[in-house]
């Protein structure tokens, strides 16, 4: 069972945009930062337990040639192994900060190149990968920065070319031991999902065909792909293989947001349909089949949900953004 | 984002504009040849294969002012003339159609799901050969049933939704919310008013649109006529009393732009134009179109 929390205000609300809402946990320091898009700006705000606010912050889409304004598609805290970076997508570029949104710490302008004049350009999907941030793009291709462990000699080192629409959301997890264990996925706006090894180097190892509908969001955990389509289905694939062990039909509109918390293995998603579910995903321990099981299922009456992140590793509570709510919503388990 | 998008909202909400006005007409009791000229005069201004063109080019989308400003054109397209004031209020009225007491819309978790959406509720699990080998069920929490079949997309053809479908249909009684309706649009007049700043290319591929528009002058002796956008002529006074006072600007001299042929365009379409009840100020020359978007 769940309670609602306090919810935390917001100046302006959120869009309507997948995966539009980021949070970045700091257990030792009390304090949760959480990252919402509307528009040209992205509101960064900090709360203390019990969601007591503290500081906010506006960070802007950085302007370039062109007329028409720069939107923000994504933000996103990258964890990486020797700090915290906070990455805003939009539709000039890449700009990326310090975990607290203080200093600009890199641009990337976007090559339009071969886009025709009725195809939007932009960067949407953001994921870390050891020392480096993976970032997707409209083209399908995904560009891939190595972050030194300090200062701002951020480098793109390359860009993966693996599909052919518009990415959409990037999962990683930390590799288990072996070098040669799929890392990372990719997913776009046809429904297909690349999944990937980071190390030695960045390698396409399989790809998941879509079936008519875009995949918005993806998540990575002990080798599951859990992925979340615009019919409404969460399906559950072997990361090695592709094949899909578990189909979910568990919204009855697009699903816009799914997010793990890796200790306890749950799963949350999210719809328009105003539903956020939390599944626990194990596997079966004689054959090794992926399983899930449904844990709860909350109701946000008449709020259109965009975002939803849990807010501690365990999956003990989360928080819901929706479209045009003034505030965040946050629920934890009684 | 997407540059396909404004056809969408301008057939959207010129279809939702012209169910209004029918349901107008007919509540008024104008007489049948002139409802259906005024309708016939619209609609044949908004499909104008020129105005088609326009619109259907890859852009980005208008803000709110530049669309009440197509919008307004549109409705004073024929021989029928609306009180400003009450259009505002349409305007916020069309957004706010099914509403509960916080303002949020309401959002049924029950009835049909999209086509190729199956039910919630289900979990099924498979093995490596991909058959079924388990499946379960789980509360989702809502009451859905799946759609009995797909929507024809052929010119003629049932839909099954009744999304676009005639909201305001003669038995059923159009409600206007005037205390929520004015506290709604003083809250959006607040974004309206922010300056934009890319206000002047919007401008100008305004400028292009309503030079896409054909104007039909009033023929002959035929009088315009006042249509009342609410019930009763008190409403339509109320609607004009409670109107924010930032949308009460004042009339301005415009200067065309140095184009020859939108010069000639434009103020054809600014003879067209007939202001009612407006105090007239005249000040310093304005912009362009801003201007004369400000006096909306």
């Amino acid at each position: 069972m769940f309670r609602r929390e306090r919810s935390i205000s917001l100046r302006g609300s959120a869009a309507a945009l997948c995966n539009n809402l980021s949070v970045l946990q700091l257990p030792a320091h009390n304090l949760t930062y959480f990252g919402v898009v509307h528009g040209p700006s992205a509101q960064i705000l900090s709360a203390a337990p019990e969601g007591v606010p503290l500081a906010q912050r506006h960070l802007h889409a950085k302007e370039g040639a062109g007329v028409s304004p720069s939107l923000i598609t994504q933000v996103h805290w990258c964890v990486l192994p020797f700090r915290v970076l906070l990455v805003l997508t939009s539709h000039r570029g890449i700009q990326m900060y310090e975990s607290d949104g203080s200093i600009m710490v890199y641009w990337h302008a976007l090559d339009s190149g071969d886009a025709s004049p009725v195809q939007a350009v932009f960067a949407r999907g953001i994921a870390a990968s050891g020392h480096f941030i993976c970032v997707g793009t409209w083209s399908g291709r995904v560009l891939v920065f190595d972050i030194p462990a300090k200062g701002p000699n951020i480098v793109l080192s390359e860009e993966l070319a693996g599909h052919q629409t518009a990415v959409t959301d990037i999962a990683t997890e930390p590799a288990q031991g072996q070098d040669c264990v799929a890392d990372m996925v990719t997913a776009d706006d046809s429904g297909l999902l690349c999944v990937w090894r980071s190390r030695p180097e960045f390698t396409l190892l399989i790809r998941i065909p879509g079936f008519g509908v875009p995949c918005p969001s993806v998540q990575l955990w002990q080798g599951i792909v859990a992925a979340s389509y615009g019919n409404g289905q969460v399906r559950l694939y072997e990361a090695t293989t592709g094949t899909l062990h578990v189909q979910i039909n568990a919204h009855a509109r697009a699903i816009c947001a799914l997010d793990l918390a890796p200790e306890a293995g749950k799963l949350l998603s999210a719809a328009e349909d105003t539903f956020v579910h939390i599944w626990k995903l194990s596997r079966n321990p004689e054959n090794g089949y992926i399983e899930v099981e449904h844990c709860h299922g909350e109701c946000v009456s008449y709020t259109q949900v965009c975002g939803a992140r849990f807010c501690d590793p365990s999956g003990n509570s989360f928080a819901v953004t929706g479209y045009d709510l003034t505030e965040i919503l946050r629920f934890s388990s009684v | 984002m997407s540059v396909r998008t404004l056809p969408l909202l301008f057939l959207n909400l010129g279809g939702e504009m012209l169910y209004i006005l029918d349901q107008r007409l007919r509540a008024q009791n104008i007489p049948g040849d002139k409802a259906r000229k005024v309708l016939n005069d619209i609609i044949s201004t908004m499909f104008n294969r020129k105005f088609m063109e326009e619109l259907f080019k890859p852009q980005e989308l208008y803000s709110k002012k530049a669309l009440r400003t197509v919008y307004n054109r549109l409705a004073h397209a024929s021989i029928m003339r609306l009180n400003q004031a009450s259009m505002d209020k349409v305007s916020t009225f069309l957004k706010d159609k099914v509403q509960n007491s916080n303002g949020r819309f309401v959002l049924p978790v029950s009835g049909p799901l999209p086509w190729g959406t199956e039910v919630p509720g289900l979990i099924r699990m498979f093995n490596n050969k991909g058959e079924e080998v388990k499946k379960i069920e789980f509360k989702h929490g809502g009451n859905y049933v799946t759609a009995p079949k797909e929507g024809s997309f052929e010119l003629y053809g049932d839909r099954v939704l009744k999304l676009g479908t005639n909201m305001y249909s003669v038995n059923q009684p159009v409600e206007t919310h005037m205390s929520r309706g004015s506290k709604n649009l003083a809250s959006r007049t607040q974004e309206n008013i922010a300056p934009n700043p890319l206000a002047k290319e919007e401008l100008n591929l305004l400028a292009r649109l309503m030079g896409g528009m054909e104007i039909k002058k009033p023929s002959g002796p035929e009088p315009g006529f006042r249509l009342n956008l609410f019930t009763t002529d008190e409403e339509e006074e109320q609607a004009a009393l409670t109107r924010p006072e930032e949308l009460s600007y004042e009339v301005i001299n415009i200067q065309a732009t140095q184009d020859e042929q939108r010069n000639e365009e434009l103020a054809r379409i600014m003879g067209e134009f007939e202001i009612l009840d407006q105090p007239k100020q005249s000040a310093s020359k304005g912009d362009d179109l801003l201007a004369m978007m400000d006096e909306l």
